[in-house]
């Protein structure tokens, strides 16, 4: 691994035809919008999938107009069943975690600035990149086939623990051919992940621009980088284990369903597999792949920060080294969404130290967005907006996770209203508003257009204050032992729970009509938006010399040369200006740091 | 013509068409259904789960696997002509088979292939009516109360044992037969066939899970056969 | 701007904070002899958590208020007093050590239900999960349990464990019932099979959560010390039914357990 090398002069040439240019094209800055594009859909399905459940939490037995005619076995006369519930919340699951906040944040934005921050003009693998977008876009089609299965989609929620997953029909409407068309979905989702987490990696390493030391990269290479090495190890696992349930459905193997079961007085014709295997193989993947959603929102909001507020963090060493730490360690606590499982309860134990401990880098990174704040110039516009909007949401999401590391605890709070609020803060919100914030920034650069900033401010009021008034009641419900994936409250301890439950409805479906203002604004601004600078942020970072947008092959020709790192921000410079570019020969006559 | 010979052949004619209403000399098979030995016990359902129906048994009802009245008797039996009759149409009446108090009500329900079958929902909890066919298309569908019921049709004969998902003890058997000549023996045991035209005819008495009786009869006339069937029941 | 999104964000985590400390909702009262470690961990926790979600919280708040850009602002960029160092050790100290102690100190809570044995006198109950009912089974006089015969279980007649009393000896005084009734102050030993896919046995006020898995056959202990009725709930995603899956659990005195022992006894 060398210190600086030089881009190859040219990776693949100018497009041609429409197609190159604007389907089948190599350009990592096409691939990046095709991820978003994707990512865009994707939420916007998620969303209303979670409107439909919503409404349905509370008021169960209504009818919901329409409904019938999407599935007249799923809402007869418009009410939903209780499977149809199951089945929509592991579809909004599996389409959010996997085309939303693993696209976005790492595909979508890294794909598009990575090569692009590094100097260079483009991935090393253009094809492999080309593949790799759509081998994700075929994963979404395999998937979005289950609504049209006779049967369903799978009920058995994203995490899909065996045997429910592995019987296959008998277990329930959408477990037979649903059940597979899922794991096969995610199957083909982890190739398209492997393919990328390549070409992430070999920029980072070979394709850094003359002067682009590893110590000068800006944040956010650093959190696609450390992502995409969390995501070739974490998507390794889930790929084989897709395939094994998937051999459990049509091969008839049992690597997940033991002897002796019965189902509709049958006995169940598998043996000799192991219920708790799927748990371990599954969030052996499954932890590092929510920090895979979150490191590279964090890396955005840091970027972000930095650039808005003119001065760059405390310490970004403390930053990265705790994006490390976070990755590393998310290996070692995957077993905490095991603590009553049926593992060993010893082990339990020995997970949940890890998980405390992951609270120290978490902290650490808080403490230095909150500490480099201090005495910084805050730029307040949409994009900063959402990023200090990030760390409101990431502390909330954070701290309910102090309860939930402690066995203890999680006795009281496994599977309640609790753990849905946990994640749906850090990941559904946080994760969320590092998307947003990463729009805002680099709209202009992507499109040639500034977005509306007063719709823009507009649409993170009403998101911020709508998303808390979701997502905070669900720990309320949790800590009074709310029991989640419920298709319905008929218990006699939740009935007095509805109540909140519509509440949080009424918000949910306010807060999504919101994200409306955010679609039109994305549009309008596309086509009308005023003409975008170059560097309307006064940012530090390479993505800020080019044109906006970018021609194809992003420096015309031309490598630049980088003489300092990102953080040149709240300088003395002879022209007058606070900051310093990368590619600027410019020295910094004196920070412009005080006490 | 005088009056006595109006009225004789207006009671002759009378007579021919009731006959020929009737059938020309269409018979009657009947009986009653019996058992030997011990049947199994049936016990009491604990509906506590769901207290909306709990609420329908001050008494819980037992469950209905083998319904025995005095004398030995055996309900529920279905009792069918399984060779000797043409196959028919479905009529246009429909099979109604209802959810009530988180119990099927009938517990055995005899229809056509081809018959329009009605499943609705009297309880305030969601049910999940799941037929567990082998021969026809298997299916199980949720019911949400207050929603309309459920039309389906079957159109292969078999005898199809229904379940609930969600409410366990809930047990039942669509008996789908091929002709309009069938019956269940009620709680007397008793069973009538009418309406066969002269032939010979296989009767098939069929208990569930799987018990299956049969017996030739030939019908000449406008007779009544009787014809009886006696279980073996085993208490376990 | 930025000082409305100082006052929001400070508003929003004080009244998030105020259900919490009003104690608006609650788990339900701790009716187990262990649950109080639990109780008592959850308290802890609520103190640390809260403290620190308030905190970073306000200063957030403080400092996009203090801090948000104003037109005439020309002056040089300030650092924060100890820098980055302070700040690490305060997440070291305040938050992680913390943290860990808490995780130290709530390992007694899990040690006093899962690493400590059943009592040698505790009272024997199965309790058999699956789709979607709970079914408990009680050994009878023989003080044991009929061994199970997965083939034979049928649901219509009510053999819900699949018992064969016709040749098992330890099956013909076994008690299979459809609520689980317990004497108060008497240790219970809770058998859990599962019948089909994965179940949770989860009884908040017994401070009571575990997975039914099948394959394993696990079991946890408790002792309940107020009589009552309380609802066993599933809460592990087991199908369609999960959400209608539950159980009465009744803590009755031990004359009236015995009565209830008796009742169920002639039903079988």
């Amino acid at each position: 691994m060398h210190e600086t090398s030089a881009a190859p002069a040219v990776v693949h040439g100018p497009p041609t035809t429409f197609l190159s240019k604007h389907v089948f094209s190599l350009d990592h800055k096409v691939i990046g919008l095709q991820y978003y594009t994707l990512a865009l859909f994707a939420v916007v399905v998620g969303m209303v999938l979670s409107w439909l459940m919503r409404i349905h939490l509370g008021w169960t037995n209504a009818a919901i107009p329409g409904l019938q005619a999407l599935s007249p076995n799923g809402a007869p006369g418009g009410v939903m069943t209780p499977e149809y519930y199951l089945q929509l919340m592991t579809m909004h699951a599996t389409i959010m975690v996997f085309f939303v906040l693993t696209t976005a944040p790492f595909a979508a934005f890294g794909n598009y600035f990575l090569p692009i921050q590094v100097g260079a003009e483009d991935m090393p693998f253009p094809h492999f990149n080309m593949m790799s977008f759509w081998t994700t876009f075929t994963a979404f089609l395999i998937l979005v086939t289950a609504f049209f299965v006779p049967d369903g989609p799978p009920l058995a929620g994203w995490t899909s623990y065996a045997p429910l997953s592995a019987i296959g029909k008998d277990a329930g409407p959408g477990q037979g051919t649903g059940q597979v068309i899922w794991a096969a979905a995610l199957g083909v989702f982890c190739i398209g992940q492997l393919l990328g987490s390549l070409n992430f990696i070999s920029t980072v390493l070979d394709m850094r621009t003359k002067g682009m030391t590893l110590s000068r990269l800006p944040v956010t290479c650093w959190a696609w980088f450390i992502t995409s090495c969390m995501g070739l190890t974490a998507f390794a696992v889930l790929m084989p284990a897709t395939i094994l349930l998937i051999l459990d459905h049509v091969a008839g193997t049992s690597f997940f369903v033991p002897s002796g079961l019965v189902l509709n007085d049958q006995l169940v014709p598998h043996s000799g597999g192991s219920t708790l295997l799927w748990q371990h193989l599954f969030w052996f993947f499954g932890h590092p792949e929510v920090y895979i959603a979150i490191i590279p929102g964090m890396g955005i909001v840091t970027h972000v920060l930095i650039t808005n507020m003119r001065r760059p963090m405390l310490s970004m060493k403390a930053i990265l080294y705790s994006m490390w730490a976070l990755a590393f360690l998310s290996y070692m606590v995957y077993g905490h969404h095991m603590f009553v499982s049926g593992m060993n309860p010893f082990s339990s134990l020995v997970f949940s130290f890890p998980t405390l401990m992951i609270t120290i880098p978490s902290t650490v990174v808080v403490l230095i967005w909150i500490g480099s704040l201090y005495g910084s110039k805050l730029r307040i516009n949409t994009a900063s907006l959402f990023a200090l909007g990030f760390i409101s949401m990431f502390v909330s999401g954070g701290v309910s996770g102090f309860f939930l590391a402690q066995p203890s605890i999680d006795i009281m709070l496994h599977a309640t209203y609790f753990v849905v609020g946990h994640f749906h803060m850090v990941m559904g919100v946080a994760a969320m508003f590092g998307i947003f914030s990463g729009t805002y920034f680099w709209f202009p650069k992507m499109t040639g257009h500034m977005m509306n900033e007063t719709i823009g401010r507009i649409h993170f009021w009403l998101t911020f204050i709508g998303t808390y008034c979701i997502f905070m009641p669900f720990h309320y419900l949790g800590w009074a032992g709310n029991v989640r994936r419920y298709a319905a409250f008929t218990d006699d301890f939740l009935k007095p729970l509805i109540p909140v439950h519509q509440f949080i409805t009424i918000a949910a479906l306010f807060t999504g009509a919101v994200q409306l203002l955010f679609l039109y604004n994305l549009i309008h601004s596309r086509f009308r938006g005023p003409a975008a600078p170059a560097n309307p942020w006064e940012g530090t970072s390479l993505e800020w010399i080019m044109p906006s947008p970018p021609p194809w092959n992003n420096f015309g020709g031309k490598d630049p040369v980088v003489y300092h790192d990102a953080d040149q921000y709240g300088v003395k410079t002879a022209s007058g200006a606070d900051y310093i570019m990368q590619n600027s020969p410019e020295q910094a006559l004196a920070t412009s740091e005080g006490d | 013509m005088t009056l006595k010979h109006i009225c004789l052949a207006a009671a002759a004619t009378l007579a021919v068409v009731t006959m020929t209403a009737a059938g020309p000399g269409s018979g009657t098979i009947s009986g009653k259904i019996t058992y030997e030995g011990t049947p199994a016990k049936q016990k009491p359902i604990d509906m506590s789960k769901e207290p909306s129906c709990a609420a329908k048994h001050p008494t819980p009802i037992t469950t209905e696997t083998v319904v025995t009245g005095p004398g030995n008797t055996l309900e529920n039996v279905v009792v069918y002509i399984s060779a000797g009759a043409p196959d028919e149409a479905a009529p246009s009446t429909t099979a109604d088979f209802d959810q009530k108090g988180c119990q099927y009500v009938p517990h055995m329900l005899a229809f056509q292939v081809g018959q329009e079958l009605k499943i609705a929902n009297d309880d305030q909890t969601s049910h999940n009516i799941h037929p567990l066919a082998k021969i026809n298309r298997e299916w199980n569908k949720s019911q949400p109360p207050g929603t309309p019921p459920i039309i389906d049709k079957y159109d292969k004969a078999e005898m199809i044992h229904v379940k609930c998902n969600i409410h366990p003890w809930m047990s039942g058997t669509f008996a789908v037969l091929k002709n309009s000549h069938y019956a269940v023996s009620d709680k007397d045991g008793n069973f009538k066939l009418p309406n066969l035209p002269p032939g010979k005819y296989t009767v098939t008495a069929w208990h569930e899970p799987d018990q299956e009786m049969t017996q030739d009869v030939v019908i000449s006339g406008g007779e009544n056969k009787t014809v009886s069937f006696v279980f073996k029941l085993k208490p376990y | 701007m930025g000082k409305l999104l100082a006052v929001t964000i400070i508003i929003i985590a004080i009244a998030s904070a105020v259900p919490f400390i009003l104690h608006t909702w609650e788990p339900p009262a701790d009716i187990s002899t262990h649950g109080g470690l639990i109780d008592e961990q959850m308290s802890d926790t609520m103190i640390e958590a809260g403290v620190s979600f308030l905190a970073a919280q306000i200063l957030l708040g403080i400092f996009i208020w203090q801090f948000s850009k104003k037109p005439s602002d020309t002056g040089k960029v300030k650092t924060f007093p100890g820098g980055a160092k302070g700040l690490v050790i305060a997440a070291i100290v305040l938050v992680g050590v913390e943290v860990l102690a808490l995780g130290a100190f709530g390992s007694k809570a899990w040690a006093a239900v899962y690493f400590t044995p059943p009592a040698p006198d505790a009272m024997p109950v199965q309790v058999q999960a699956g789709q979607f009912a709970f079914y408990f089974r009680y050994p009878g006089p023989d003080g044991k349990f009929g061994p199970i015969h997965p083939e034979m279980i049928n649901e219509g007649n009510q053999n819900l464990f699949g018992l064969d009393p016709a040749n098992d000896v330890e099956s013909r005084d076994d008690i299979v019932t459809a609520e689980m009734a317990i004497p108060v102050n008497k240790e219970v030993h809770l058998l859990m099979h599962a019948k089909d896919v994965s179940h949770s046995f989860y009884v908040p006020a017994l401070r009571i959560h575990q997975d039914f898995v099948p394959g394993l056959d696990l079991s946890v202990h408790f002792t309940a010390t107020k009589v009552g009725q309380y609802e066993i709930v599933c809460s592990q995603l087991c199908g369609l039914g999960h959400y209608n899956m539950r159980a009465y659990l009744k803590v009755l005195s031990q004359q009236d357990f015995d009565d209830w022992l008796k009742k169920q006894q002639a039903a079988q």
